[in-house]
C-alpha cells in the first residue's frame, strides 16, 4: 500500500505515468467515469481549504466513486482531544483513499504509519503540498511540453510557501533547470532548501526584484502572502503588496512565459492579467482535479 | 587509582571530562548487574583530562548512539582480557527519542504519543532533521 506524503516519494517515472494517466483523462473522460465505482475517499480538513478539498472530491466523484469527511477540526473529534493515528485508524475503516489536510508539518506522515488505507497528504502547515506540485507539474508539462531546460521564477512568500518548496523539489530533478527566486528578504526560501540546491549544484538567483527577473523567465510561480503564516500583522501589512504582477511588468517578458500561481490569490496579480493568454493559473486549478484523479487511480491501484 | 582490567566487555575511553556520568545513564547501565567502573577526570595526555567507563559483561548495545552524545569517545572491545577490537562509534542513521523537535509546527509539538525520530542528512556537518517536519536538530 502507498500514500503520497512528499512528492520525493514519486520517482520521476512515476511522475511521467501519473501526468500519461492526467492527459488521457482529460482526453477521454468517459472511460474513467466509473472507475472507482462503490470506492470511497474520505477528505480529512482539520484546516480549512475549500478549494484543495473540493478538486479532491470532484475527482473521487468524476471517477464514479464517493466522498465522506469533515472541513474543520472543530467538527472532528480531534476538537476532543483524538490524535491523529486514532483519527486515521477508525476512517479507514469506513474509506477506501484519505486525503488529509493539518496544520501541524509530519501530521499525514503519522498517518500513514498509521492508517489501514493510503493516505494522501493535502497540506501540512507549511511543509509540503505534494498534489499542489502534481498540478503544478502537470500544467507545465502541457504548457511546455518538457520540464528539463527551464527558467524558472518563483515569486513572494518563498519562506512559508509550502507549494513553492515542493515544487523546487520536484523541478530540482530535471535537466537544465535554474530557479530565480524573487521575494523581499523577509521571506526568502529556508536555508535548508538552498544548501540542497548547491549540494546538488542546480543553479539559482535571488533577488528581491521581479523587473529585473522578468525578462529571463520561461515559467513564472506567483505564490500569496499567506497571512496565516505570520505571527506579527505588522510584518504581513507591511509585506503583503511587496509583488503584484501586472500588465506593465509583464511587458520585458517572453511571449511563451506561462504564468503559474496556486491561488486562491488576493492581490498579487491583477485580474487585468486574466486574459494574458500566458495566464495559466485558472487551467491549473483544472489541471488539479485531473491529476488528482489519476493518483487516486494510482494508490487504489485501479488499472 | 587502580582499577581492574576487564577479561570480557567494553572499555568507553576519551569520554570528555564531566560527560561519563551522562554516557552512564544513557546506556541505562545503572540497570545491570555485572561490574561497571566509572573513572572520572583520569589523566589523559591526548585531553589533559578524561572519563573512563569500563563494563565488565558482553554488551548487545548499539553503541553508535555514543557517536551522537561524543563523537571524540572510543570503544575497545575487550575478550579473554585481549583487546578485540578498537572503534570510534559513526554517527547513527536515526535517534528515536533522543533529542526533541523544537519546531512549534511539528505534529510532535501536539501529539505526545509519537515518538521523536531524527534522521542524519549531513554526515559531515553532523546534522540531523526531524522525519516528520524536516527541521534541523537544535543542540
Amino acid at each position: 500500500m502507498r500514500s503520497l506524503i512528499d512528492i520525493i516519494d514519486l520517482t520521476v517515472e512515476e511522475i511521467d505515468e501519473l501526468i500519461a494517466t492526467a492527459n488521457d483523462i482529460i482526453a477521454n473522460p468517459d472511460k474513467y467515469a466509473e472507475k472507482c465505482k462503490r470506492k470511497k475517499l474520505a477528505t480529512l480538513f482539520f484546516e480549512p481549504s475549500t478549494r484543495t478539498r473540493l478538486s479532491f472530491e470532484a475527482a473521487m466523484l468524476e471517477l464514479g466513486g464517493s466522498v465522506l469527511g469533515f472541513s474543520a477540526a472543530n467538527n472532528s473529534s480531534a476538537a476532543k482531544g483524538e490524535s491523529v493515528s486514532d483519527t486515521v485508524r477508525t476512517v479507514g475503516c469506513y474509506a477506501d483513499i484519505i486525503a488529509m489536510r493539518h496544520p501541524k508539518e509530519g501530521a499525514p506522515m503519522i498517518a500513514s504509519m498509521r492508517s489501514p488505507v493510503p493516505i494522501i497528504n493535502a497540506g501540512d502547515g507549511g511543509h509540503n503540498h505534494p498534489t499542489q506540485t502534481l498540478a503544478d507539474l502537470l500544467t507545465i508539462q502541457r504548457e511546455k511540453g518538457r520540464f528539463d531546460h527551464l527558467t524558472v521564477g518563483l515569486c513572494g512568500d518563498l519562506k512559508f510557501g509550502r507549494t513553492v518548496h515542493s515544487l523546487i523539489h520536484a523541478l530540482s530533478r530535471y535537466e537544465g533547470v535554474q530557479f530565480v527566486m524573487i521575494s523581499p528578504d523577509e521571506l526568502k526560501v529556508p536555508e535548508y532548501i538552498i544548501q540542497e540546491l548547491e549540494k546538488e549544484g542546480i543553479p539559482y538567483t535571488e533577488t528581491r526584484s521581479l523587473e529585473e527577473a522578468m525578462p529571463t523567465l520561461d515559467i513564472l510561480y506567483m505564490t500569496r502572502v499567506q497571512r496565516e503564516r505570520f505571527f506579527n500583522e505588522a510584518d504581513y501589512i507591511r509585506l503583503k503588496d511587496s509583488y503584484i504582477l501586472t500588465p506593465d511588468k509583464l511587458e520585458t517578458a517572453k511571449k511563451e512565459l506561462s504564468i503559474l500561481h496556486p491561488l486562491p490569490r488576493v492581490n498579487e496579480i491583477s485580474v487585468a492579467v486574466d486574459d494574458d493568454p500566458r495566464a495559466c493559473y485558472f487551467k491549473q486549478v483544472m489541471n488539479g482535479k485531473y491529476i488528482r484523479m489519476a493518483l487516486i487511480l494510482k494508490l487504489l491501484e485501479v488499472a | 587509582m587502580k582499577i581492574d582490567s576487564i577479561s570480557n566487555g567494553v572499555v568507553i575511553d576519551h569520554i570528555r571530562a564531566g560527560k561519563g556520568m551522562e554516557l552512564y545513564h544513557f546506556l541505562n547501565l545503572d540497570n545491570m548487574d555485572c561490574s561497571i567502573a566509572l573513572i572520572k577526570n583520569a589523566p589523559s595526555q591526548k585531553m589533559g583530562k578524561k572519563d573512563i567507563i569500563k563494563i565488565d559483561t558482553e554488551l548487545d548495545l548499539d553503541l553508535d548512539i555514543l557517536g551522537y552524545i561524543d563523537p571524540n569517545v572510543t570503544i575497545n572491545v575487550i575478550k579473554n582480557g585481549e583487546r578485540v577490537e578498537k572503534f570510534h562509534p559513526q554517527l547513527p542513521q536515526r535517534l528515536t527519542n533522543i533529542i526533541q523537535c523544537k519546531n512549534p509546527r511539528c505534529i510532535t509539538s501536539v501529539e505526545q504519543e509519537i515518538p521523536h525520530i531524527f534522521k542524519l542528512t549531513d554526515r559531515e556537518k553532523g546534522e540531523y532533521r526531524c522525519i516528520y517536519c524536516e527541521s534541523k536538530a537544535k543542540n
